[in-house]
């Protein structure tokens, strides 16, 4: 393929420098841009020389360079806060948003639970809730496709060194995002998440576990199958997502507990393979940008057609 | 003995109805909360803790559930003490503001935000909302043992930028030795404003609950967390009437009437347990290996149902260097060790289904 659809990092953290690497690997995007609000960070400089042009006057220093550069696709791995500023000003000039922040102002999205169901709902903005989410809600909905999970539980220990200073000091919204995803997407009727960060050195390997509580004896064949299919999915964006211990099935005073431990060990782009909660999250981004932009590419999708998004 | 702390104030903070409940998998009663409160109340206790063992939020699979939620326990408590303000426990990436405001209304004044002792950068939004409600706010720093005492003053600092009042050095493993204490409250006491107050919150894993407690007095800390007959996670707490004892004897004053406290130990706190809160060899082996406090009942549990002994489970935690927070890895350890072992074949997996 020829053409590619031309798209803005906005963010030169961990997340917006992890994103060059996939974004530049993606035989449909190509990233142009990269955002930053600090002329000294680190991110803006490594941005420049893998050859993005860069600013760091935040998405007001994009705006005037849109229409000229042909920017069609946003990524945004800034904060919840500024996300809803950035969207509304981009999105009106046709640019669709990936929304990495816990904002989640559009449609939340796993790729392998929910992917092709966003393109048919023509929005300007997804969302992809969080590296633990990104990591836990497919084997949530492995469970829930089975049969109704009454509660679904997840808690994601992630090493130090991944950590960003965005995620650190918003972790409420990391924790509420993600619950509610567990619902929303998981198809669980209750959903709680809980985040560890761990500064063990070496660092350890982004590690998940899945509780979920079926309504009634679970069919422990059925989920065991429906996990490690869901698995093989997520392992095509993100070849790390492996199993290391479950389904196991429990009585627990609460009710029938099916228990799945994970690791992400991630692709080492910009941090090393520890840190799977990078990989998961950016891989996740990208192929939900990829799958708009075959649509924009066949003209399927028409940007300047829709309403931006507040 | 010396009566090198005279004159002293101490300000003690009881958790045998937070940390307690970890002794207790949770499950101690509202009515129990309340009779326990108000002879804490009645001894004057000026601080007492008492959500589930966790905290704030801490109603999962993963930390167990109570047998009633946060608000209710608070507003039990609450309203049956006279004196003593209710504290709460809060870490963050398990409890939210949303539960810090609710644990307010319900009536809690002061709380502990809690964060691994390296990464106090977690918590400015949940300090910060402690002290907007008008909390008498502590930035906790857990398992302190894993951090020097530059590294705890930098920690530390951070928490006093946030707004925290107190700070304190918390030995969640109870690995720390007296000098470890000392130099790690006395490196506080220097770099911290004046105005901060210090804080020590030990474990008595190798018996040194006690002997921790005076070392951090002596160095400058004024708030001291103990428990009523030690009821706390692993070998349990310092046990608050023997600091009381020990404290009075070296000249210092707590405030409190040593005696209604032997007596609420002896006759309402002892008769709660459900086993001796003691030094055995695997709360020994918490304390040894550096082991956060809590794993001990997952571990003992997780030993019986995979056959690796407990023991073991706790050194390879303490080696992969688990923090507070991951016992789903406690589970998720055991189960690879008896793979590894040859005691989980594929038959045993296939009984798990």
């Amino acid at each position: 393929m020829t053409k590619k659809i031309k798209c803005a990092l906005i963010g030169s953290g961990n997340i917006g420098t992890d994103l060059i690497y996939k974004v530049q690997r993606s035989e449909v995007l190509e990233p142009v841009w990269m955002v930053g609000i600090d002329p000294e960070s680190e991110g803006l400089k490594r941005a420049a020389n893998m050859g993005l042009k860069t600013t760091h006057e935040g998405v007001d220093g994009l705006l005037p360079h849109v229409l000229e550069d042909e920017i069609q696709i946003a990524f945004d791995a800034t904060s919840a806060y500024v996300h809803a500023e950035n969207s509304r000003k981009l999105t009106e000039l046709g640019v669709l948003m990936i929304d990495l922040t816990p904002a989640a102002i559009g449609p939340l999205c796993v790729p392998p639970v929910n992917l092709a169901d966003q393109a048919e709902k023509k929005v300007m903005n997804v969302n992809m809730i969080s590296c633990a989410g990104q990591a836990t809600i497919p084997i949530v909905n492995a469970v829930a496709r089975v049969q109704p999970v009454e509660y679904g539980e997840i808690i994601a220990s992630l090493s130090s060194k991944s950590i960003g200073a965005g995620t650190r000091a918003n972790l409420d919204e990391f924790t509420f995002t993600t619950s509610n995803a567990i619902e929303k997407v998981g198809g669980a009727k209750k959903g709680k998440a809980l985040a560890i960060i761990n500064p063990a050195e070496p660092p350890m390997i982004m590690r998940n576990t899945i509780y979920c509580l079926t309504d009634g004896e679970p069919n422990r064949d059925a989920i065991t199958e429906s996990v490690l299919k869901m698995i093989k999915e997520v392992q095509k964006y993100v070849p790390g997502y492996r199993l290391v211990n479950g389904p196991v099935f429990d009585e627990v005073p609460q009710g029938h507990r099916v228990a799945v431990y994970m690791e992400v060990a991630g692709l080492g782009d910009y941090l090393p393979t520890y840190a799977g909660n990078l990989d998961i999250m950016t891989a996740a981004g990208t192929r939900t940008a990829e799958m708009f932009a075959e649509k924009i590419l066949a003209g399927e999708y028409n940007l300047s057609e829709m309403e931006p998004t507040q | 003995m010396s009566k090198s702390l005279k004159g002293r104030n101490v300000i003690l903070h009881d958790m045998c109805l937070r940390d307690g409940m970890h002794a207790k998998r949770e499950q101690i009663s509202v009515e129990e909360m309340v009779k326990v409160a108000k002879g804490l109340d009645a001894a004057g206790i000026p601080y007492l803790q008492c959500t589930h063992g966790a905290g704030l939020g801490g109603n999962s699979l993963q930390h167990g559930f109570a047998l009633a939620s946060n608000e209710e326990y608070i507003a039990a408590v609450a309203d049956s003490v006279k004196q003593a303000k209710v504290s709460v426990l809060l870490l963050p990436g398990l409890g939210t503001m949303k539960e810090l405001k609710s644990a307010y209304k319900e009536g809690a004044r002061s709380v502990h935000v809690a964060t691994h002792c390296t990464e106090a950068d977690t918590s400015p939004q949940h300090i910060a909302c402690a002290r907007e409600l008008g909390m008498d706010t502590t930035g906790f720093l857990m398992m302190s043992h894993l951090n020097d005492a530059k590294g705890l003053v930098q920690q530390a600092k951070l928490m006093e930028s946030y707004g925290a009042q107190t700070v304190y050095v918390t030995d969640s493993a109870g690995f720390m030795l007296p000098e470890d204490v000392t130099e790690r409250i006395s490196a506080l006491r220097d770099a911290l404003d004046a105005k901060t107050e210090i804080g020590f919150h030990g474990h008595h894993n190798m018996g040194m609950g006690i002997a921790n407690s005076i070392a951090a007095v002596e160095a400058g800390a004024t708030r001291i967390d103990a428990s009523v007959a030690g009821m706390g996670a692993g070998a349990g707490n310092t046990p608050l009437e023997v600091f009381v004892a020990v404290a009075e004897r070296m000249g210092a004053n707590t405030g409190t009437d040593l005696f209604q406290l032997m007596d609420l130990a002896e006759d309402v706190i002892t008769p709660l347990m459900e086993k001796p809160v003691r030094i055995d060899r695997d709360s020994l082996t918490l304390g040894y290996a550096g082991v956060y406090s809590t794993f001990l009942l997952h571990a003992k549990r997780a030993a019986e149902r995979f056959g690796v002994p407990a023991r073991d489970v706790l050194v390879e935690l303490g080696r992969k260097k688990m923090i507070g927070g991951q016992e789903d890895m406690i589970i998720d350890t055991a189960m690879t060790m008896a793979k590894e072992r040859g005691l989980l074949t594929e038959k045993t997996l296939e009984d798990l289904k």
